[in-house]
């Protein structure tokens, strides 16, 4: 019998007489893909996607907006900018809604139409396709990248390489550069990075980010669908018999005939002994993931199009009707569904659901970002002395007013205090604050004698700007009257 | 480190550590591959071929073979490496320090010379300049502001205001004295303020009550005037300190009785209770915590308190 070469490049140990043995490996090295261009409807939606995508991503940190960068991050100063809002810490919230909302759009999105989101918008799919156009011009089509990388090295062969690795550290760094330009102010940033005078994070955060872009969108590819992203796993949940796959006509397609245009045999047989496939295997050049969609569906498929494109064409030059591959559901294609029932199926319980959630969330969180006052307010009582006896025998506590006016404009702002009868401020009651300025004032606050209960009362704390009188906030704090 | 009394837990964790180390990488190196003897049976039906691990149970049900990436493989060997390029870099085997001598307080230290490092220019701008000029500057108000909220205000009050046993910054009554260098001095170098128990030595609770009332009556206050005249005879126990007319002194942080200001309160009970059992305060020295450059800064913020019209008017 043959040696067993169960994966690749391994082989089997064989003695003559002895038992025959199997060498079995559990890992096993990356065939490298070499996709075809595809052209097509859907491949002009996924570059239109990677030209809107890009050029919001390249493009945003340039924007200005009131003297300053429209979008920063600033980590040192914990304070992050979008156009007119400015969030604080303290707003973290809002990222944790914006995440559970990024987290049922997907879900929602995939229960309808399975995984667009790799196959047009992922930052993934995004890198690889621009890596892979530049691929393409500098090493040539598939067939011609095939044979470069099966000749012996040589001067030409160095050249396109090198020249390609260059081209894609270039926009790898770019990318990093970008990247970084969220979070350091992108006109320092460019001369720093001119003159080469970083700061070490910032440098190596642009080092590492175009590391992992080129690391990612050169060499590992659909390997990062594959075995890293967890999306690609956790998928068949969101799925049903009526999300929206590519999908392989098996029942036209099959079986396959290899043949070429108005093939004078074909018309001699049989019908049905002939599918529509011929077998010319573009679907499975064009795929980025390496599969073959013929297979049926499968978890590597990242919901391209590609195939579709490629099939669609063919079609076209044997004069076939297209969509042999196409966007289809599991229903659809067991039970003959048209497209009319394909789309009144989309209204089913688990797309209705989802989008319940979905639409609560973005109005709570729509709401919440709109109503939110750009001011806080905390208040800090002292606690080194309970209360103290002032002239008259007032009653004196002492707090801490913590002001952060997290908007943008300076303010003045009147302080008020009320809930015991007589409370009123012994310290000024107006302070000025600067945009995005915290102050800690300290405040005294007095009670006539007799007035309030022995032991704690509540009071409210209310500021109020004098020139904006919509912008103001209220803070509880206890006011203590010895016994 | 001493943080066992035996060197016996040392070998223990390092001995430990490595073996978990070891046995992960053979682990992985016994499971990356294996060698499957073909059953008589199996033999020409080339188990694996069909992307089998050439199991087979219950007749016909096979394992199917769907390899990691070796990539994948490589980065499990990869922490190992970095585990073992660690452990000899950082402290982690027992007591062994690492090469590298890293230690959480040592960056600690480094984080404090950083934070001195940056900040140091802007309190040594103002180091060289004298007490009064620097309560003059808006921006060293400020910085003397943030300073007092964190450090002093826990018991003098954010308001400087101080409570029983804390005294008032703001007023002009000081205990020992309100220059400028001085204020300076008593944070540098902090106070340890006296009062001896006089009970013993005065007598009598009777006693004790006649100096009370006395002391009562030299800030003006309500007393029992024969009292007084008792007091006054005996109040020449506590002259030595507070002087003659109970006016104080300031070199030996005596309080000024004449005035209104009680740091421990002002009615008769609570006057005999500090003559009779004394009082004994403390104020920190913060020169060695704070260091000078930020104490100057920080003095000079107290003495503006008390002396609004000395410094630029502060909203």
């Amino acid at each position: 019998m043959e040696p067993v070469e169960p994966n690749g490049d391994g082989g089997a140990a064989m003695m003559p007489g002895a038992p025959a043995v199997a060498l079995i490996k559990m890992y096993a090295a990356r065939e490298e893909i070499y996709p075809r261009e595809a052209k097509g409807r859907y491949a002009t939606v996924r570059w239109a996607c990677v030209w809107l995508t890009q050029l919001v991503f390249y493009g945003l940190p340039w924007l200005n907006w009131n003297g300053r960068q429209a979008i920063l991050f600033d980590l040192a100063a914990r304070k992050f900018y979008l156009f007119g809002l400015v969030l604080w810490p303290q707003d973290f919230i809002y990222l944790a809604a914006l995440l559970i909302i990024c987290a049922f759009a997907l879900f929602l999105v995939t229960a309808v139409a399975g995984r667009v989101w790799c196959g047009f918008a992922c930052p993934q799919t995004v890198y690889t396709e621009i890596f892979l156009w530049i691929e393409r011009r500098i090493e040539g089509a598939r067939g011609a990248r095939i044979r470069l990388d099966r000749q012996p090295w040589s001067v030409g062969k160095v050249a396109k390489k090198s020249l390609k690795h260059v081209a894609w550290g270039l926009v790898a760094l770019w990318t990093g550069f970008t990247f970084v330009a969220y979070f350091s102010p992108i006109h320092a940033l460019l001369l720093e990075t001119g003159a080469l005078a970083l700061e070490s994070w910032a440098g190596f955060w642009i080092l590492f980010y175009a590391f992992a872009t080129y690391g990612n969108a050169g060499w590992m590819r659909e390997q990062v669908c594959k075995y890293m992203c967890p999306y690609a796993r956790f998928q068949s949940a969101m799925f049903d018999q009526d999300t929206l796959i590519i999908s392989y006509d098996q029942a036209r397609g099959e079986p396959r005939a290899p043949r070429a245009r108005h093939d004078p045999v074909l018309a001699t047989l049989a019908p049905g002994a002939a599918g529509d496939c011929i077998d010319c295997t573009m679907c499975v050049q064009v795929c980025p993931t390496g599969i073959d969609i013929r297979q049926g569906l499968q978890y590597e498929c990242i919901g391209c199009a590609a195939c579709v494109d490629a099939c669609n064409s063919v079609m076209e030059k044997i004069a076939l009707p297209p969509g042999l591959i196409r966007y289809s559901t599991g229903h659809a294609l067991t039970r003959g569904l048209s497209v009319g029932a394909i789309r009144r199926r989309v209204l089913r319980p688990r797309v209705l659901v989802y989008s319940g959630v979905l639409a609560l969330i973005v109005a709570a969180f729509a709401a919440a970002l709109a109503l939110r006052t750009p001011l806080k307010l905390d208040v800090i009582r002292d606690r080194g002395g309970m209360g103290r006896e002032v002239e008259g025998g007032a009653i004196e506590n002492v707090y801490r007013l913590q002001i952060m006016n997290t908007g943008e404009t300076a303010h003045r702002f009147k302080i008020a205090v009320s809930g015991i009868e007589s409370a009123r401020l012994a310290t000024p009651d107006e302070a000025t604050l600067g945009g995005t300025a915290t102050r800690a004032l300290p405040v005294r606050v007095r009670v006539d004698h007799g007035k309030g209960q022995p032991g704690s009362n509540q009071i409210v704390f209310e500021l109020t700007a004098l020139d904006a009188p919509s912008l103001h906030v209220k803070e509880k704090a206890v006011f203590f009257v010895p016994r | 480190m001493a943080d066992f009394t035996t060197g016996f837990w040392d070998g223990y964790i390092t001995v430990l550590t490595l073996l978990s180390i070891a046995g992960c990488g053979l682990l992985l190196w016994s499971q990356s591959r294996y060698k499957l003897k073909l059953t008589p049976a199996q033999d020409g039906e080339a188990p694996g071929a069909a992307g089998t691990t050439g199991h087979i149970w219950d007749e016909d049900l096979t394992e199917l073979n769907t390899p990691m990436p070796r990539w994948w493989m490589w980065l499990f060997y990869i922490t190992i490496v970095f585990a073992l390029a660690y452990l000899a870099l950082y402290p982690g085997l027992g007591s062994y320090a690492g090469k590298l001598g890293w230690k959480s307080s040592g960056a600690y230290q480094a984080e404090l010379k950083q934070a001195d490092a940056d900040y140091g220019p802007l309190f040594a701008k103002y180091a060289g300049q004298d007490l009064k000029a620097v309560a003059a500057d808006p921006q060293a108000h400020a910085i003397g502001e943030r300073l007092f909220m964190t450090y002093c205000a826990q018991c003098h009050g954010s308001d400087a205001r101080g409570t029983r046993g804390y005294p008032d910054l703001t007023d002009n009554d000081w205990l020992y004295g309100g220059a400028p260098s001085v204020v300076k001095a008593s944070i540098l170098r902090g106070r340890n303020g006296q009062m001896p128990a006089m009970g013993a030595a005065l007598g009598s609770d009777k006693d004790v009550e006649e100096v009370a009332h006395y002391v009562q009556s030299l800030s003006g206050q309500q007393a029992d005037p024969i009292k007084i005249v008792f007091g006054k005879a005996k109040f020449g126990a506590c002259m030595a300190c507070h002087g003659a007319g109970g006016l104080g002194n300031q070199a030996l942080g005596a309080p000024n009785l004449s005035d209104k200001v009680w740091l421990h309160g002002g009615s008769v009970e609570t006057v005999m209770q500090t003559i009779a059992k004394g009082r004994s305060s403390t104020m920190p020295p913060f020169g060695d915590f704070l260091g000078d450059a930020k104490v100057h800064v920080l003095a000079a913020y107290v003495w503006s308190l008390s002396n609004q019209t000395a410094t630029v008017a502060q909203q």
